[in-house]
């Protein structure tokens, strides 16, 4: 890939990641408004996903009555199962015009002080990537969070309980502690997700270079940008440029997934002890 | 709430504002996975309803027109024959080396090997599958041009740590016992694997290559650099590019004509409906398996 | 902290142990903490313990003994509603706190809990420091007042404190077995509440970590009720002021249950039990 990527590479260096154009007709390439996109929509995703995926582990060891607890934890992981093309297509078709006529417009007029929440422009912007990302990374993290949550002692969990203590407190000063490093793992593990998510972003964000805040506005990731340019590619610096994406995305996801994995190895580890 | 006994309530102090919190908090936990339930029910819904009515035999038997006048019936037989084709190809690229390297890891491999090789497999798991598409592209498409071999390619190296996971989970469920007598009866290492081991985890290794296959046969980027400037007419031949149901469904969905939607979602309801029975049917199978060699140890 | 010296009683039975017990008052003077008043526990359909009347009084330490499967744990449990949280756990009977019924629906086990603390069989430190594991109960009780102050007392309480005093923010998991189990005590009685239930408490323990938790129950009980499950009868000997004999009945169908055989003055249950039952246990003729 290094080789496929080297006329890009040595054309324009790790200026490259700094660079907010993308322009096949000029041939002037750069990553930086990728980055910007992919930063934010993943960000914000994981942000939206993170709570949501820690009530689901809770509900799944700790609410949920014993009948319910099987059926749940196999919707959550067939939610996981469905291919992005398909989430994709319903985001465009389906999604997207919902946000785009009832919840942006109602978003702006509440929040429109906060540069995320701009303008409603297009039917296919960020934030309809982000709430189909949200929805990807929902089941990775929330069944990993489950995993952890079961190993928690239950000589802990009883012990606190015993001091005369609700339930929730329980879980806020004894198992969010305990299951900590793995639950970071788990977040980690969904970031690389979403950052590596390219059919179901590309179908719909739209399609934008630029560094702009507005949610409610068209924009591109790193991997949405490599899908949608698939066919498109006219010269060999496009084509070892898209390559260069790519290489930048291998590197961040290698990283992510290594962390992201000792961690997990590591919990692993000491809960074979306690359990 | 008065009628709390004075005794223990006189030592709870904000124990009304706790037991608040506490439900709140229960109550956010259910909505949460309610919320996680509808989001599955509204996606599997939708592509149900928009579905069901492009579905029928011709979206299996007919092929795409382009420009066609809204009187041909189009279907989308090139792209069902292509996935059959690629899907087939890389099952049969990964299933025995995904299995070879589980019998290696899980047999015969040190223990430093063995984790760092399934270090390695789990972090190949999570590299994104386009990264894999442009890796495949690089290797293969550049110079040679597309072809259903190279798409085939792709999604074997998707599949192959889904495999070798899978199939060194249940290995490690083999009794050790088994694996000892028959060592003690002076079988040689790879019989004993072959002929005791390896029987004993069919139920296991079906389980995982079922539940790749449904996960790599809805994969769209690996094969958008692979396997996608293609012909309209069926063709079974993996030296050409093939079209494919996700990459079909990809195209369709960005296309502004409402008759493509309508195929794009039936395609999509076929492709849901063989996931989910491959999910469910894998899921059967593991908790079979499981149980018959949970009893046997 | 000495321990006071008494001159040592021995008993007239098969196990000689010394004892650190004061003479008991009549029973009729002393003030009842719990009436328990025919009291089963159940598990889905099958009941772990039937029919137990008993009532537990204030300031002493009573404890439960019995063959393994007789159902102590299970009652000890009930005391602060810790079955609550198994599913298809349910109670018959009553158990009144101080009057109150606290196996009542409308009862909030929380509360309960708060104020009937519980020490279990294994050590359980939460995996926070030392000072931590003390000062986290008492901060979510909204008791945030000279907290320095209220974990140095209880720490002290629990003979821990001269110990740890300098590591106070090293992990509770640091700690041995025996100091695990006396930081365990702390972290319960650091609360104040009326009873500390403790479930078996030095089964996991050495001699001398056993030895100190015994040494703390006498110190503490002017303030505290306690109830303690042993299955070692030297303990109970050694530690209580009231003793319940549990036993396994069987009835038809394999059913089997435990129940209250006999429930006296330690010295009694020692030296002269009226149930038969009881003699063959105490005398180790039994189980």
């Amino acid at each position: 890939m290094i080789d496929g990527a080297r006329p890009s590479i040595s054309k324009f260096g790790l200026g490259f990641l700094a660079h907010d154009v993308w322009n096949p007709v000029l041939n002037q390439f750069g990553a930086a408004s990728f980055l910007f996109g992919t930063a934010l929509t993943s960000l914000v995703a994981l942000a939206l996903a993170a709570p949501l995926s820690m009530g689901i582990a809770l509900f799944l060891t700790e609410l949920a009555p014993k009948w319910i607890q099987a059926p749940v934890t196999a919707l959550v992981e067939t939610l996981a199962a469905i291919p992005s093309v398909v989430i994709g297509l319903w985001g465009i078709l389906v999604l997207g015009p919902v946000l785009r006529n009832d919840i942006e417009p109602g978003l702006h007029s509440a929040l429109g002080w906060i540069p995320l929440f701009g303008q409603p422009q297009t039917g296919s912007n960020m934030f309809t990537a982000v709430i189909v990302l949200t929805i990807m990374i929902l089941p990775i993290v929330s069944s990993i969070s489950r995993e952890l949550f079961l190993g928690v002692p239950n000589e802990l969990k009883e012990g606190a309980l015993g001091l005369g203590v609700t339930r929730w407190e329980m879980v806020r000063g004894v198992m969010f502690p305990y299951a900590r490093g793995g639950v970071a793992a788990a977040m980690i593990l969904g970031l690389g997700r979403a950052v590596g998510e390219a059919i179901a972003v590309t179908q719909v964000i739209g399609g934008f270079v630029g560094i702009q805040w507005n949610l409610f506005n068209a924009g591109d990731t790193l991997a949405s940008r490599i899908a949608a340019e698939y066919q498109g590619a006219v010269s060999n610096l496009q084509v070892a440029s898209l390559i260069y994406l790519a290489l930048i995305l291998l590197v961040f996801s290698l990283i992510v997934n290594i962390v992201a994995q000792v961690i997990v190895r590591r919990v692993a580890r000491k809960q074979g002890l306690t359990r | 709430m008065s009628a709390q006994p004075s005794a223990l309530m006189a030592r709870s102090h904000g124990l009304r504002r706790r037991r608040a919190v506490n439900r709140g908090m229960e109550w956010m936990a259910w909505l949460a996975a309610l919320i996680a339930v509808a989001i599955l029910g509204v996606v599997v819904w939708s592509v149900a309803r928009r579905g069901a009515s492009e579905l029928n035999l011709n979206l299996l038997t007919k092929s795409p027109v382009p420009f066609a006048p809204p009187n041909v019936t189009q279907g989308l037989a090139n792209a069902f024959a292509g996935t059959l084709v690629i899907v087939g190809l890389a099952t049969a690229m990964a299933l025995p080396i995904g299995i070879l390297v589980a019998l290696y890891l899980n047999e015969f491999a040190p223990p430093s090997i063995k984790n760092g090789v399934s270090l390695t497999l789990d972090v190949l798991n999570g590299i994104p599958a386009v990264v894999i598409g442009i890796f495949v592209f690089g290797l293969l498409v550049v110079g040679h041009g597309q072809s259903g071999m190279a798409g085939a390619f792709a999604l074997a190296v998707l599949m192959l740590p889904l495999v070798s996971r899978s199939t060194m989970e249940v290995l490690a469920l083999v009794p050790n016992s088994l694996r000892e007598a028959s060592l003690g009866l002076g079988v040689p290492r790879w019989r004993t694997t072959l002929s005791i081991v390896l029987p004993q985890t069919l139920g296991g290794i079906v389980t995982g290559t079922v539940l790749a296959v449904a996960r790599v046969a809805g994969e769209t980027a690996p094969l958008l650099f692979t396997s996608s400037i293609v012909a309209n007419a069926t063709s079974w031949n993996p030296g050409h590019a093939l079209q494919t149901v996700p990459v079909a469904i990809f195209e369709l969905s960005e296309s502004p004509d409402p008759a493509d939607h309508a195929r794009a979602w039936a395609a999509a309801l076929v492709l849901l409906l063989f996931i989910m029975f491959a999910s469910l049917g894998a899921r059967w199978l593991a908790t079979r398996t499981r149980r018959k060699l949970g009893a046997a140890r | 902290m000495t321990v006071e010296s008494q001159p040592s009683v021995s008993l007239e039975t098969a196990i000689k142990v010394e004892t650190r017990r004061q003479p008991m008052p009549p029973r009729e003077r002393l003030e009842q903490i719990f009436d328990i008043q025919d009291l089963d526990a159940i598990y889905g359909s099958k009941a772990a313990v039937k029919g137990v009347t008993m009532e537990v009084y204030k300031n002493l330490v009573t404890a439960i003994i019995g063959p393994s499967g007789c159902g102590k744990s299970t009652f000890i449990r009930c005391l602060n509603r810790m079955n609550d949280l198994i599913p298809g756990f349910r109670m018959n009977g009553s158990i009144r706190f101080q009057g109150e019924d606290i196996t009542a629906s409308s009862v909030d086990p929380v509360a309960v809990r708060r104020t009937i603390g519980m020490v279990f069989q294994r050590p359980n430190p939460f995996p926070k420091s030392i000072y931590d594991n003390v000062a986290w109960g008492l901060r979510v009780l909204g008791m945030k007042d000279n907290l320095d102050e209220r974990v140095e007392r209880a720490l002290t309480q629990a003979a821990l404190w001269d110990e740890v005093k300098d590591r106070l923010k090293a992990s509770g998991l640091s700690l041995s077995g025996g100091q695990q189990q006396r930081l365990c005590i702390a972290r319960a009685i650091a609360v104040e509440p009326d009873v500390v239930l403790m479930d078996e408490p030095a089964s996991a323990l050495d001699p001398i970590a056993t030895q100190a938790i015994e040494q703390l129950m006498h110190d503490l009980k002017s303030e505290y009720s306690f109830v303690i499950v042993t299955h070692n009868m030297q303990q109970a000997a050694r530690v209580a002021d009231m003793t319940a004999f549990f036993s396994i009945s069987t009835g038809g169908e394999g059913q089997r249950w435990g129940e209250l055989v006999e429930y006296d003055a330690t010295e009694k249950i020692f030296t002269n039990p009226s149930d038969q039952r009881t003699e063959d246990y105490v005398t180790g003729r039994f189980g």
